[in-house]
């Protein structure tokens, strides 16, 4: 073979084994996702029988995968809300450099960093249903009652905020970080020419600065919601779903159905809840990266 | 005019203040906790009367020595390291000539190959965690390191060709070019040039594979059911309890353990990441 | 119309260093197109920034028509900018480039579109309107910045090296039309640049500027004719001022001022043998020995050596117009001279300007 010859298949030979790696360990499992949720496999189970529809029947006539759903979609709205607010003004904060601004990176960089059910059960200490620090300070100031004090992971309503809490703690750097350096990708001249223009602050922030950085907060909010949609780790080390099923999310629900229970054509049913919400973000992505190269 | 120029300036920086002193507190407090937790003793940590914010009594190591001598602690985190540098070599071997390949070889459909690749990394695995667990169960990997170490490149693959192709672009072509005329071939310019010039590249890949590695839960929990066979991610908060007690004083310590030290290199290789990142997307 | 004047006008960047700006003082006249020349780290730069309050001055004072501005914001100073690179809105239309300043004034919508009409009319951009900045040209760049600073009819036009992101044959006719557009809107204009063309052909003074101070300001006549050092002097001009050491001065000529006797008014014949720094009537003579000749076209530049006298072994650069037709060979020595007015003198260690000294 000639020498350029040779070069043609050089390129997809080194990354063949990649794809095949990534096709293997990602695309095979996609395709049996759909293949379980329409057949009847269960663990140890040996054939393959196809049921149709029934699975997904089953689960949504029940109660708690329907509320696994809507806490879903609450859980990762409230907290991309608070984030996208948090990591804006954060990153405002941090664009300029001060003394000290290195700690204080690594300060607020380590929610991210640290393994999320590391951070998870750390809040879990802190919001204990006895001893939680917060409660403590509470019933110091006299703002909570000592023999009833608010039970963060055991009342509904407080053990959703707390799981949208700390799913917001969780994410606040990684949005920070990717908003800052949208922050610096904006050329130094056009703040100035706005403020030479008459504009104070807020004009300034909002109707220049935001503006000009909007494809790269879309990519942080994009990427904040299939991370907080899809995880399953601050429910199930927080509360575990409960008190009684009132926090469980798709893929915790997903995760007691098939693992633990055994059922993992319903376990897969539930889970593919989530690839129409996965495609729509992917689409989103695309469409905003296209946009961004073009200006 | 309103408020002078120096006026203004003064409000703007106490602002400034305050908003870094909310944020720091609020996203380090937790960490601030485990410190104080790991050397409490129990007596005072678990007194209400005493105020959790300082030490009654004296700090003390205990949590710690029992951490390492009475836990599977010591273990996980031989665990988390062998299976953090099996998947960084895996990782290593199959990213980085993708990468080279997509960037140098493959003119622009190589370009939406990258895309499509780095799409894989948003498939979470919370989707495909059950068929997976079906597949380790045939290989014969369940309940072993091994079935995580095959899994996991599953996604730092595609994450680390999406930053190598960054680093990549960034290097110009006539390099390369220049040493094909002198006579080498595309692959050994890429081995003995490429890859020299990249090792800062390479080095951000290897710390941010590792750093997936220890803080992947979901596959970890699924694949291993014994706990000496466990990570640090998943170890700590499952196993480190009896019944329904757990053991707050050594594993608030466990939790500093794992965390400060990725905490500390992942801020050292943040903006090397950054640079490749933005490097990646501003064509 | 405001008049802007600085006053002992200082910024330090790194304690301890020159700063890069240094104890200025200026004051502008009114209308005038006054320009800031230097080479890079001049200063030019900073300065134009800290008249427009995007620079905080570490000390001196900054006066717009008479008030003490270094307390306001660029925005209380009623100044607009140009900048290099234009710094367009680039999410913004034209339209929306050209309001923006109007509306953080407040003002309401059908009168910011009256005004931004009237001023893309007058830079000629009003089918540009829908246009985004990247869909532009450079050229078209540039008035749409223009537009956007003209619009607020502001006391002072700065202008921030707008011609260099240019390219060479777009900038001389850019150049004409910032000239008219100046004269037409008799807004008082503090423009910076490096290209000595620029600021001849533009300016009605020009300040010019080296590490942080003020070498001369004064027309272009008075900086080119009568340089107050050797910097101006080798600054404007291309090819620069003909310097020369002798003793505790420097001799200057400028490269037209230095032709062949043949030239001379009256055409006296000049002894061959006269020695080089001997006067003859008010020109003095010069030996040259050609190295070598550029022919540009519209001009002659030729490169040699003097001979003789004080001036032995030092090299000299003649400039003519091409319609002089004599061929010089490359080694060959001719009788040039210089008129006697056209020497400058400088003080050798400082470089400021001196008394002519007798040469003989």
């Amino acid at each position: 073979m000639s020498a350029l010859g040779r070069q043609r298949w050089l390129g997809p030979a080194m990354f063949l084994l990649a794809i095949l790696y990534v096709v293997a360990l990602v695309g095979v499992p996609f395709v049996l996702a759909f293949l379980y949720s329409v057949g009847d496999v269960k663990v140890g189970s040996v054939g393959y029988h196809f049921v149709g529809l029934a699975n997904f029947k089953s689960v949504l006539q029940n109660p708690t995968f329907l509320r696994s759903l809507r806490n879903s979609f609450v859980f990762t709205i409230s907290s991309q809300v608070l984030v996208l607010l948090g990591a804006n003004i954060l990153a405002m904060a941090l664009k300029n450099v001060f003394p000290g601004r290195r700690f204080v990176r690594f300060l607020i960089l380590l929610p991210w960093v640290a393994p999320v059910s590391i951070g998870s059960i750390g809040w879990k200490w802190i919001l204990d249903s006895l001893y939680s620090v917060i409660n403590w300070v509470l019933i110091r100031f006299h703002l909570a009652n000592e023999f009833s004090p608010p039970m963060y992971l055991g009342e509904p309503k407080l053990a959703m905020i707390s799981v949208i809490l700390v799913h917001t703690w969780h994410m606040l750097p990684f949005a920070t970080v990717i908003i800052l350096a949208g922050w610096t990708a904006i050329p130094k001249d056009i703040p100035e020419a706005a403020e030479v223009d008459g504009a104070k602050f807020f004009r300034k922030l909002f109707q220049i600065e935001l503006p000009m950085m909007l494809p790269i907060i879309n990519v942080a909010v994009l990427f904040g919601v299939i991370f907080t949609f899809t995880d399953m780790t601050v429910v199930y080390i927080l509360t575990r779903g409960g008190p009684y099923d009132t926090t469980q999310v798709l893929p915790s629900q997903a995760f007691f159905t098939g693992i633990l229970g055994g059922d993992l054509a319903e376990g897969a049913a539930i889970s593919l809840f989530l690839v129409p919400l996965l495609v729509l973000v992917a689409w989103l992505m695309l469409r905003s990266a296209h946009r961004a190269e073009v200006t | 005019m309103a408020i002078g120029l120096k006026a203004r300036k003064g409000f703007g920086r106490v602002v400034h203040v305050l908003v870094l002193l909310f944020f720091s507190v609020a996203l380090g407090f937790p960490f601030y906790w485990m410190v104080i937790t790991s050397f409490k003793q129990n007596p005072d940590l678990y007194n209400l009367k005493n105020n959790p914010f300082i030490f009654s009594m004296k700090p003390t190591l205990d949590h710690i020595t029992f951490l390492f001598r009475e836990t599977l602690f010591l273990r996980w985190f031989g665990n988390t390291l062998f299976a953090g540098f099996c998947v960084v070599v895996i990782t290593l071997l199959l990213a980085v000539p993708a990468a080279y390949a997509l960037t140098r070889l493959t003119g622009r459909w190589g370009g939406n190959v990258g895309i499509a690749i780095f799409l894989t990394y948003l498939v979470p695995p919370t989707l495909l965690f059950i068929p997976l667990s079906r597949i380790v169960a045939l290989l014969g990997l369940q309940d072993t390191l091994w079935s995580i170490i095959v899994v996991y490149p599953s996604f730092t693959i595609p994450f680390s060709i999406w930053l190598l192709m960054g680093f990549f672009k960034s290097i110009p072509r006539e390099l390369e070019d220049a040493a094909m005329v002198d006579g080498l071939t595309r692959f050994q310019a890429f081995i003995k040039l490429v890859i020299p010039i990249s090792v800062s590249g390479i080095l951000t890949v290897v710390i941010f594979t590792f750093t997936l590695v220890t803080q992947e839960f979901v596959y970890a929990l699924t694949f291993i059911s014994s706990a000496s066979h466990q990570t640090v991610g998943v170890g700590v908060p499952i196993y480190l309890v009896r019944g329904d007690v757990y053991y707050w004083g050594s594993l608030m310590a466990a939790c500093l353990i794992s965390a400060l030290p990725i905490g500390i290199l992942y801020n050292l290789f943040l903006d090397r990441f950054i640079a490749g990142f933005t490097v990646g997307s501003v064509k | 119309m405001a008049i802007v004047q600085t006053r002992a006008l200082t910024k330090v960047f790194k304690k301890g260093e020159l700063g890069a700006v240094n104890s200025v003082d200026l004051e502008s006249r009114e209308g005038e197109f006054l320009v800031l020349l230097g080479p890079s780290g001049s200063g030019k730069t900073t300065l134009l920034r800290m008249i427009a309050g995007l620079e905080e001055p570490t000390s001196g004072e900054i006066l717009i028509g008479g008030r003490v501005v270094n307390d306001m914001t660029p925005r209380e100073r009623r100044i607009a900018m140009v900048f290099q690179s234009y710094a367009l809105y680039p999410h913004l239309t034209v339209l929306g480039n050209i309001v923006f300043p109007l509306k953080a004034q407040g003002m309401e919508k059908g009168e910011r579109q009256k005004k931004a009409e009237w001023a893309a009319g007058l830079l000629g951009i009003g089918q540009l309107l829908h246009r985004k900045p990247r869909e532009l040209s450079g050229g078209e760049r540039q008035r749409v910045a223009l537009a956007r600073a003209i619009v607020r009819e502001p006391s002072l036009f700065l202008l921030d090296e707008p011609l260099s992101n240019l390219d060479a044959k777009l900038r001389a006719s850019a150049r004409t039309e910032l000239e008219q557009f100046q004269r037409r809107v008799a807004t008082t204009t503090i423009y910076v640049t490096h290209d000595q063309v620029e600021a001849m052909a533009m300016g009605d003074r020009i300040v010019v500027m080296n590490k942080g101070l003020v070498r001369q300001i004064g027309t272009p006549a008075e900086v080119y004719d009568e340089p107050a050092d050797t910097f101006v002097a080798t600054f404007l001009g291309s090819p620069p001022m003909n310097l020369i050491d002798l003793g505790e001065v420097t001799v200057g000529f400028r490269p037209e001022h230095f032709f062949p006797v043949t030239h001379l008014a009256g055409q006296a014949a000049v002894p061959a043998d006269m020695r080089a720094d001997a006067r003859v009537g008010p020109y003095v003579p010069l030996k040259f020995r050609l190295s070598h000749e550029e022919y540009l076209g519209a001009e002659r530049i030729l490169y040699g050596q003097l001979e003789g006298g004080k001036f032995d072994g030092k090299p000299a650069v003649s400039r003519m117009s091409s319609t002089h037709g004599a061929v010089y060979e490359s080694g060959s020595v001719h009788a040039f001279a210089v008129r006697q007015e056209d020497l400058k003198f400088f003080d050798r260690e400082k470089g400021t300007r001196t008394e002519p000294v007798p040469l003989s």
